[in-house]
């Protein structure tokens, strides 16, 4: 195999924007009709009310915060392993970055759209945002939801900005090969992007603060997303493992999402030359640590409230462990642990296509672990008279399968306007001024890929 | 003095047959959701008469236990709302601000008694029943949270009243409609904070527990256990 040079690197990954084949429009339109059907079920509930879902007294939240938390989950994905990787200088993250941050920002939005889906009045959902109002309310600070709000508002433009910064010069590089319309707006993307050494030396400084302030954002994140759970005194919800455990889970989901996404890139952009086994294989290694850490999270938490032996958690145990939740509690220790330590523990299994089956399981999984928290403990908290189970309707399936599908499409679309993998990264070696980059980021473009 | 209101309940005197149940959904213009809806876990009942079988057949042992708003003074609906919509007021009750609520039901997954309720559709009376509606109490729409407020509309009216006539309110004075239902009398509202009421009087009675008192929520209802067999 040739690897690519500084002429190929730029027109192979320039070759997606630059043209655009009827099966974009096919994909395109195929996927923005069903996220207009999950639109549209989503103002059928408004209108006929929100009892349309399978909501009930005292399942009280249930499809809705589950995809919240699942999506919250996958946006750990990138900023976080982008933000490791480069502070680590890791060469092979080079083509990896880019589409492990915009994983993070698609995420976070789709993410931050349940919580208003999932209001009784979501028309009123800005008397979470604290503004001057003539009433002189302010959001209640001392809810885990008011802290949802900033934290989730903070991760989203911490990532926005750590996404949008190393796009800058690649937009300079779009720009420089079109012409028209597209030469202007990308013209106005690359604000100005000259390739002075001035504007290298700050770009490289400020995205060395994003990636250093970025790594508490998301971990802050995600441990505020568990404290909704953990702030609350219901069986198997009040503990303080949560915060540590949900981490552990979103970034496990979203290295999954991130070889699922990058698998599916490689094959229908044909970027063979940059994403090689060797990527997945580092990627499968890092979700193989994830899964056993995550495994020892789950065993922590079940064998103190067993051993605990308090009876309202008990019951939420047992229905879990052996009751009606068991088909889909023991799916997920299968999905989340077993299948992924075998495929990615064995070094023969771990190529792209074991990557990809196991990242699958694992996002099947994390779905299910956390419908798992979320719907036996508020059916069986302490008063057994008002228990009670649940069971989805369409609304909450459609608006649901909707959101993959706007994923898919946001994806489609961003590969398709700006290039999917950072060109001026690898081509870093060839900088104007190679003084100002760490000692790491001069080695070979792809970084340390033995072929 | 300030007022700290609350509730006796003598589970010794309760039979369960529901007088209250009624009493509150006639006095609080709660829906009745209808057959299908009650079916799918959405009845509404501010006060619910709960049924416990103790014992094996023969030897069983009948219980009920009344459950409303417990109406906490540490009470853990109410620092899990964004906007304030739970909150407790001086008196001690925890009030539901209904035009506040935007519906994330964070509340009802707080309260360990499960006494919030959802509106999961628009209310609506069956002809010509909607002529009963209480003009003293909002009627609830789509999408928001609501509970038992110890008749908040009767303890208004009462204290106001009895500010106009100088003077204070007299023990057993205000009425809720689920103690003034009661055959039984074994509903029992007051003030905690006089010494004098029956409710406090009640409240120092050995038999006296609240419920799930190791959750820490300090609820201001008091249930006289049951001592006699049938």
């Amino acid at each position: 195999m040739k690897l690519p040079n500084d002429a190929t690197i730029t027109t192979d990954l320039l070759h997606p924007l630059l043209n655009t084949s009827w099966r974009f429009y096919l994909l395109v339109a195929f996927l923005g009709s069903i996220v207009l059907m999950g639109l549209s079920t989503w103002i059928f509930q408004m209108v006929m009310g929100f009892g349309m879902t399978g909501i009930n007294n005292p399942i009280f939240w249930a499809f809705y915060i589950t995809n919240f938390v699942f999506w919250i989950g996958i946006s750990h994905a990138g900023t976080l392993i982008s933000a490791i990787l480069r502070l680590v200088n890791a060469g092979w993250r080079r083509p990896v970055t880019r589409c492990a941050e915009v994983i993070t920002a698609f995420a976070l939005m789709i993410g931050a759209l349940f919580p208003i889906i999932h209001l009784g009045r979501p028309w009123l959902f800005f008397w979470l945002v604290p503004y001057p109002s003539s009433r002189m309310i302010w959001p209640n600070f001392r809810s885990p939801l008011a802290w949802d709000f900033f934290a989730i508002n903070t991760y989203l433009t911490g990532s926005l900005l750590f996404l949008f910064l190393p796009m800058i010069p690649d937009f300079a590089i779009v720009r420089d090969h079109s012409t028209g319309l597209r030469r202007k707006i990308y013209g106005v993307l690359a604000l100005g992007w000259r390739g002075t050494t001035k504007q290298w030396h700050r770009l490289e400084t400020a995205m060395s603060i994003m990636a250093v302030g970025i790594i508490p954002v998301a971990v802050s994140v995600h441990t505020i997303v568990s404290f909704d759970f953990s702030m609350a005194p219901v069986p198997m919800w009040h503990s303080t493992i949560f915060g540590p455990y949900f981490v552990a889970g979103a970034i496990f989901s979203g290295i999954a999402g991130l070889i699922i996404a990058m698998a599916t890139l490689r094959k229908f952009l044909h970027l063979e030359n940059y994403l090689y086994p060797l990527h997945f294989q580092n990627l499968g290694k890092l979700l193989l640590m994830m899964s056993l850490l995550w495994g020892y999270f789950v065993f922590n938490e079940r064998l103190t409230v067993w051993y605990g032996n308090h009876e309202a958690d008990m019951n939420v145990f047992w229905v879990t462990q052996t009751g009606s939740f068991s088909p889909l509690f023991w799916t997920m220790v299968t999905v989340n642990f077993v299948m992924p330590v075998i495929i990615l523990g064995i070094k023969r299994f771990r190529t792209i296509t074991g990557c990809v089956i196991a990242s699958c399981g694992v996002c099947v999984g994390m779905w299910l672990e956390r419908f798992l928290i979320v719907v036996p403990s508020l059916g069986h908290k302490y008063l057994p008279y008002s228990w009670g189970t649940y069971t989805p309707q369409p609304v909450e399936l459609l608006i649901t399968v909707s959101t993959f599908a706007a994923m898919t499409l946001l994806y489609t679309l961003f590969a398709k306007f700006v290039p999917i993998i950072s060109i001026w990264e690898l081509k870093a070696g060839k900088h104007p001024s190679p003084a100002l980059f760490p000692e790491g980021a001069r080695e070979h473009p792809l970084g340390e890929v033995h072929i | 003095m300030a007022h700290k209101w609350g509730l006796a309940v003598d589970l010794d005197r309760c039979d369960g047959c529901g007088a209250c149940v009624t009493a509150c959904h006639a006095e609080n213009n709660i829906p009745t959701v209808g057959e299908m809806q009650a079916a799918r876990g959405r009845a509404m009942h501010w006060i619910r008469v709960e049924r416990y079988w103790e014992g094996e057949f023969p030897n069983v042992r009948l219980k009920f236990r009344p459950v409303m708003c417990q109406q906490c003074d540490s009470a853990p609906c109410e620092p899990v709302c964004p906007t304030y919509a739970s909150h407790h007021t001086a008196d001690g009750l925890n009030a539901q601000i209904y035009n506040r609520c935007i519906g994330t039901r964070y509340c009802a997954n707080a309260c360990p008694y499960n006494v919030r309720f959802f509106d999961f559709f628009n209310p609506a009376w069956d002809k010509p029943l909607q002529l009963q509606l209480n003009p003293d109490v909002s009627v609830r729409e789509v999408g928001v949270m609501e509970k038992c407020t110890f008749c908040s509309q009767r303890i208004l009216a009462t204290t106001i009243q009895a500010k106009a006539e100088k003077r204070e309110v007299k023990d057993g004075e205000i009425k809720p409609a689920c103690a003034q239902a009661c055959p039984a009398k074994a509903i029992v509202f007051g003030d905690l904070n006089d010494p004098e009421s029956e409710v406090s009087r009640l409240a120092e009675s050995p038999r006296g527990s609240k419920l799930l008192e190791d959750l820490g929520t300090r609820p201001n209802v008091n249930y006289l256990q049951r001592l006699t067999e049938a």
